[in-house]
């Protein structure tokens, strides 16, 4: 779960990690509000879960409280990067000397945290070349030590108070990473201004196999709103932009099966792994989500391991049976019970394939009008 | 010989009284696994299947001997049930368990490490070398002893995989899943020199998948291999930033994507199809 910067900025706060002095404002009136009581020059900042905001327009600066009402009224319900803009943060202008950048990622080669920084801050990370970058990998056993803070400020080329800031944030990062259960939490820029290093940024996204223990996070929800419904009965899910729907189970078959329609000049609708072992009534819901995406053909690919065809052949007759299959529909069901399956579905006047390939030139036909 | 497992492993189920553990204790049984005890703390004196429960995985070890084992336990408590595992002295650990938060499969594997148990998953169906042993949830009828090495990513692809090379008269040696978690205990790179030592293994499947950089670091181990090796990489068409249900299945920062990994892996010898089905006509092709 991806928490947006003024969530973030709250949980910084917590921690002790300086952060610029503001709020969060949902109309342009609130923003104008505390930008009177910031005095002075503000930022408006856009809250959204993208990156790359700042060059798509989604901060601007004010002089004044009229000012800042203004900016807010702009980015308010503007869409950026896809998000539509629900709140902005209003903050005190900074100073900046220099902009740094820090991070604290999973290292998923190396199976433990890794505090990743560079000297070049405030531009997106994915430019900044290697060389640049300084890593220090973290021993989860010992956790991140104030001797490692130092070496990281040091070798940012940083010296005095400034570097004891820097190390003393990374160390306070480190506990947001740990006590947080974060996947990622960075703070692009970090900035330096006079003797003083804040967060004028700030990243949080927390491992959602760990939500269960951080009942008091806010909730963010993500995602279309098919994905959210299909997310809430536990299946994954993702929309992609073609016509023909596609349901698999398990998530390597499924990416399989996209890639093999998409072979076939066919343009997948969305990923959806109904799950290995799935039962008759979970699979209806996945094929039922299908048919609300209004696609011009289905195909499911079934591979009976643990799942069984038979379980799958009344998913797909109930379904029909129910509230109707108005598109063509195309099955290749193998694997544990594929007799019994194949003979549902035959009984029930739909044809069962054995073969990915047939399956698939068959409903990319299907979906063209062919 | 195989890789892993073996006649010699002796299992202990954690979490045997569950529905999950008790469901695949009867199909490990039915297989021919040796399972020589169950965990399920307080239930101790009781039998699953016939297979004696125990209080600790300690208790398990002493008296039956476990030198492996299997968990089920749910998310929340699999961590600490691994660690129980390593503290007892287990060697080899599969946890099928999925959704275990990352920081903890981080320590679960530092522990490891330190210990000298191999961790295998989470979130994996399981090792098994067909004829003699299988750990996990892998469908029973699907394998065939036989030269081919399979180490994979994914479950139902390399399930989809393994029946077809089987179909085809190519039988596997020991087949691994690696887990669909962002951080797991074993990766290629772990398990590529086992199995080109295998006197068992005349070549080697990898199924491979969209997102972090496990197959790229296999290809430097590969290039110096004497083995065959052919792979299938899933996640062709996935567009970058979107997760596609495993953890780790994300092209993220435009790193880990699949013509990254298709041409490190070729640069390397690796024969890759660009099919499922075509495994194993390349398969024989490279074997001779």
């Amino acid at each position: 779960m991806k928490l947006y910067e003024y969530m973030a900025k709250e949980v910084f706060r917590a921690f002790d990690i300086p952060v610029p002095a503001g709020r969060v404002a949902a109309s342009p009136e609130e923003a104008g509000e505390i930008a009177r009581e910031l005095g002075g020059d503000v930022a408006v900042k856009s809250q959204v879960l993208a990156g790359g905001r700042g060059k798509a327009g989604g901060i601007k600066f004010a002089g004044c409280p009229e000012e800042a009402l203004d900016a807010a009224r702009e980015l308010l319900n503007q869409e950026i990067r896809g998000y539509r803009v629900e709140r902005v943060l209003v903050e005190e202008k900074l100073t900046i000397d220099q902009e740094l950048y820090l991070a604290i990622a999973v290292d998923g080669a190396a199976r433990s945290p890794v505090v990743i920084a560079s000297s070049r801050g405030g531009v997106d990370i994915e430019q900044v070349p290697e060389a640049d970058l300084i890593r220090e990998r973290i021993d989860i056993r010992w956790g991140f030590r104030p001797y490692q803070a130092r070496r990281l400020a040091y070798r940012l080329g940083l010296t005095g108070a400034v570097a004891r800031g820097v190390a003393s944030i990374a160390i306070r990062l480190y506990r947001v990473f740990r006590e947080r259960d974060a996947e990622l939490t960075e703070i692009n820029p970090l900035v330096v201004c006079g003797n003083d290093v804040l967060a004028a940024d700030a990243r949080l996204n927390v491992d959602d196999e760990a939500l269960f223990r951080h009942g008091d996070l806010p909730k963010v929800e993500e995602g279309t709103e098919i994905e959210r419904r299909v997310k809430s009965f536990g299946l994954s899910y993702v929309e992609l932009d073609g016509d023909i729907a596609v349901m698999a189970n398990g998530a390597g078959i499924t990416m399989a099966t996209l890639d093999i329609l998409q072979r076939y000049g066919g343009r997948p609708a969305n990923f959806l792994d109904a799950g290995g072992g799935a039962g008759t009534e979970p699979t209806a819901r996945a094929i039922e989500t299908l048919l609300m995406t209004r696609p011009k053909a289905i195909l499911i690919n079934i591979f009976g391991g643990i799942t069984r065809c038979d379980d799958v052949a009344w998913a797909i007759v109930q379904v029909r049976n129910t509230r109707g299959i108005p598109v063509p529909l195309v099955v290749r069901l193998v694997g544990t019970n594929q007799e019994e399956g194949v003979r549902i579905l035959r009984e029930n006047g739909l044809r069962a394939y054995s073969e990915m390939h047939e399956a698939a030139e068959k409903v990319v036909a299907l979906a063209s009008g062919v | 010989m195989a890789i892993l497992v073996d006649k010699e492993t002796r299992l202990v189920v954690q979490g045997i009284t569950g529905n999950q553990g008790s469901f695949h204790t009867k199909r490990m049984l039915e297989y021919g696994t040796c399972v020589v005890a169950g965990v399920s703390p307080g239930k101790a004196g009781r039998a699953v299947h016939g297979v004696p429960v125990f209080d600790s995985v300690a208790e398990a070890v002493e008296g039956e001997g476990a030198n492996a084992s299997v968990i089920f336990v749910p998310a929340p408590f699999a961590a600490d049930a691994a660690m129980e595992a390593i503290d007892a002295g287990v060697g080899l650990i599969v946890i099928v368990t999925e959704h275990i938060p990352v920081q903890e499969a981080m320590e679960v594997i530092a522990f490891a490490r330190e210990r000298g148990s191999t961790i295998v998953g989470p979130n994996t169906f399981g090792v098994i070398s067909p004829g003699k042993c299988k750990i996990g949830i892998m469908p029973n009828h699907i394998y065939q002893p036989g030269p081919v090495g399979i180490l994979a990513r994914s479950g139902t692809l390399s399930y989809e995989i393994a029946a077809g090379l089987s179909a085809a008269g190519l039988g596997q040696s020991t087949v691994v899943g690696l887990g669909g978690d962002r951080v797991v205990g074993l990766s290629f790179t772990d398990l590529l020199p086992a199995l080109e030592d295998d006197p068992e293994t005349e070549a080697v499947v990898l199924v491979g998948e969209i997102g972090g950089s496990a197959e790229e670091e296999a290809a430097g181990l590969i290039a110096s291999m004497r083995k065959p090796v052919v792979a299938y990489i899933a996640g062709k068409s996935a567009p970058p930033g979107k997760r596609m249900g495993h953890a780790g299945a994300i092209i993220e920062r435009g790193k880990g994507t699949y013509e990254s990994k298709v041409k490190t892996l070729e640069r390397a010898g690796v024969e890759v199809a660009d099919l499922p089905w075509k495994v194993g006509e390349v398969l024989k092709e490279v074997m001779g």
